[in-house]
């Protein structure tokens, strides 16, 4: 533990529907805490997850409400990951640049108006409090050494994110700029996608690559959500590729049901 | 409602489940829904029987913790539980013994109430009686004999090609489990089961009996991938249950020294039929 104490405090954040979330997002958190530990450089003292907001427009989207109960459900049992329904609830869609500024000006003006106490530096639970609030956070928490700052953020996202980057229009290019340049990106590999390839691709990736953490994941498991909608549809189990409070959430409230 | 002409049908999983993880477990999840999906079968049972330390495989922990871990994960599942006769057992027993086993313990349950005379704990049995008077309360209300459900093997592609490894079985032992019991193999789409099976006489000839499952997505979670992330102190999270996670957590049971248990020593099936066919050879 003493290790960590010099170390670059970071908070991980996911964006994405989690149309539902499934074991393989919450394996992207997994494999990349031990990845960034294992650099000697950094100290993951929190996770994010963000669901994108129902205007997002996305085919077979549920409603956000129940994306985020769901994400919750799955995060019961971790003692590092919370839900941030704050870009859900948004009117608009947030582009994914924006949902990281709101978080880090957010720790920022904690910080200088002194709301971050000496306390709050040597607690990390209490630094998770500018995390999206849960009920019933930091109990039995293992304390860890403080930061000695306000935690840098990195997006967190799966090859097939990062490809994306290359879809015409889908990201504005100073948006992907700003997003790599100013807060960096941890990025786990996954079968079928060539990472190193789309960062050559892309003159902005590659410009910032010391900014772009590569990971791979030990154990290929491809749990897609649209493979557990799909399956759902059909009426095929789902069990043991996403968390069974999920599973009961879904089938309590009939989601992903063929005709919903 | 049910279809009555359905044949019942118990899936048996055999394996080092060295340990299990979230795989071992969906290949249940997905043989049962194929199955039950034909129109042809009933998936009433789903069974994890480790294999006993006789194996001899490279890196088995005891089968103590293996049960112990298995018996866990399956907590919350309402049809697969743990049977520990095999994992009991002194010497390493074929695959098609344990088959058999099952098949006994059905048939003898079928014709009469009486317990069977297996080594079992008394705790699984019991559960096991009352879930048998359920299906039969609910099920049978008339005397009338009802057909004892089918054991099949369940499995993955692994074991099906490892039919054609030398020595690691018996011929008459693959006819026999593919013959008389059958198997449920789920595969990776796109996966070479279908072409194996067509370049074995044995498999050919049974292929109505070998019921492949595609798999559409890549499931990688081998026990040799866990261990190898426990190792290197890599989380584990999400790729076995919560439950068998915190027991390996507290018991310590992969590291550098366990994995390096029965090296250099022979897998039970290869030495027991490289054995039988030596001296078949010295004596002919």
């Amino acid at each position: 533990p003493d290790k960590m104490k010099s170390r670059i405090p970071v908070v991980l954040l996911a964006c994405g529907s989690f149309n539902p979330i499934t074991n393989m997002h919450l394996r992207l958190f997994e494999v990349a805490r031990d990845h960034l530990h294992q650099t000697g450089t950094y100290q993951v003292i929190g996770g994010i997850i963000s669901p994108v907001s129902d205007n997002y427009r996305k085919k077979d989207l549920a409603a956000a409400h129940h994306r985020v109960a769901m994400v919750r459900l799955a995060l019961q049992t971790s003692d590092w990951i919370r839900v941030d329904p704050w870009e859900s609830e948004q009117a608009q869609w947030t582009e994914t640049v924006k949902v990281l500024r709101f978080r880090i000006e957010l720790w920022a003006s904690a910080f200088c108006s002194f709301t971050f106490t000496k306390a709050s530096l040597d607690d990390p639970t209490e630094l998770l409090r500018y995390l999206p609030q849960e009920e019933g956070r930091g109990q039995g928490r293992a304390v860890s050494p403080a930061p000695a700052a306000v935690p840098e953020l990195k997006l967190l996202c799966g090859a097939d994110i990062l490809k994306t980057f290359q879809t015409p229009n889908l990201w504005k290019d100073e948006h992907i700029q700003e997003i790599v340049e100013k807060f960096g990106l941890v990025c786990v590999g996954r079968a079928g996608h060539d990472v190193k390839r789309y960062i050559s691709d892309s003159p902005i990736l590659q410009r910032c690559q010391h900014n772009i953490l590569l990971v791979r994941e030990p154990v290929q498991n491809d749990i897609s959500a649209t493979y557990i909608r799909r399956a759902l549809a059909h009426g095929q189990s789902v069990k043991y590729l996403l968390p069974d409070a999920v599973i009961a959430y879904i089938k309590d409230h009939n989601l992903y049901s063929t005709g919903s | 409602m049910e279809n009555p002409q359905k044949t019942e049908v118990v899936l048996l999983a055999c394996g080092s489940f060295n340990p299990v993880t979230n795989m071992h477990l969906r290949l249940f999840e997905l043989a049962k829904d194929h199955m039950n999906a034909t129109g042809k079968y009933r998936v009433i049972k789903g069974i994890i029987s480790p294999v006993g330390d006789a194996y001899k495989k490279k890196g088995l922990i005891s089968a103590h913790h293996r049960v112990i871990m298995a018996q866990l994960a399956t907590q919350t599942s309402s049809w697969v539980e743990v049977d520990t006769w095999e994992s009991l057992q002194k010497e390493w027993v074929e695959t098609a013994k344990v088959l058999r086993h099952h098949q006994e313990k059905l048939e003898a349950r079928g014709c009469e109430q009486q317990d069977s005379p297996v080594l079992e704990r008394p705790g699984r049995k019991r559960k096991w009686a009352e879930q048998r008077s359920e299906l039969s309360q609910k099920k049978t209300p008339e005397p009338q004999r009802k057909d004892v459900p089918k054991v099949k093997l369940l499995c993955g592609a692994d074991l099906l090609e490892s039919f054609g490894v030398p020595n690691l079985w018996k011929h008459e032992d693959i006819a026999n489990i593919v013959g008389d019991y059958g198997l449920v193999c789920i595969t990776r789409a796109g996966n070479d089961a279908q072409r194996f099976i067509y370049e074995s006489d044995v498999l050919w000839r049974h292929q109505a009996n070998i019921h492949l499952v595609n798999e559409w997505i890549t499931n990688d979670i081998s026990s040799t991938k866990i261990r190898r992330a426990l190792r290197r102190s890599q989380s584990i999270r999400y790729l076995v249950p919560d439950l068998v996670q915190e027991y390996i957590e507290k018991h310590n049971l992969y590291s550098a020294e366990s994995e390096e248990r029965n090296v250099g020593v022979i897998l039970a099936p290869l030495q027991r039929n490289t054995a039988a066919t030596n001296s078949r050879t010295t004596t002919a």
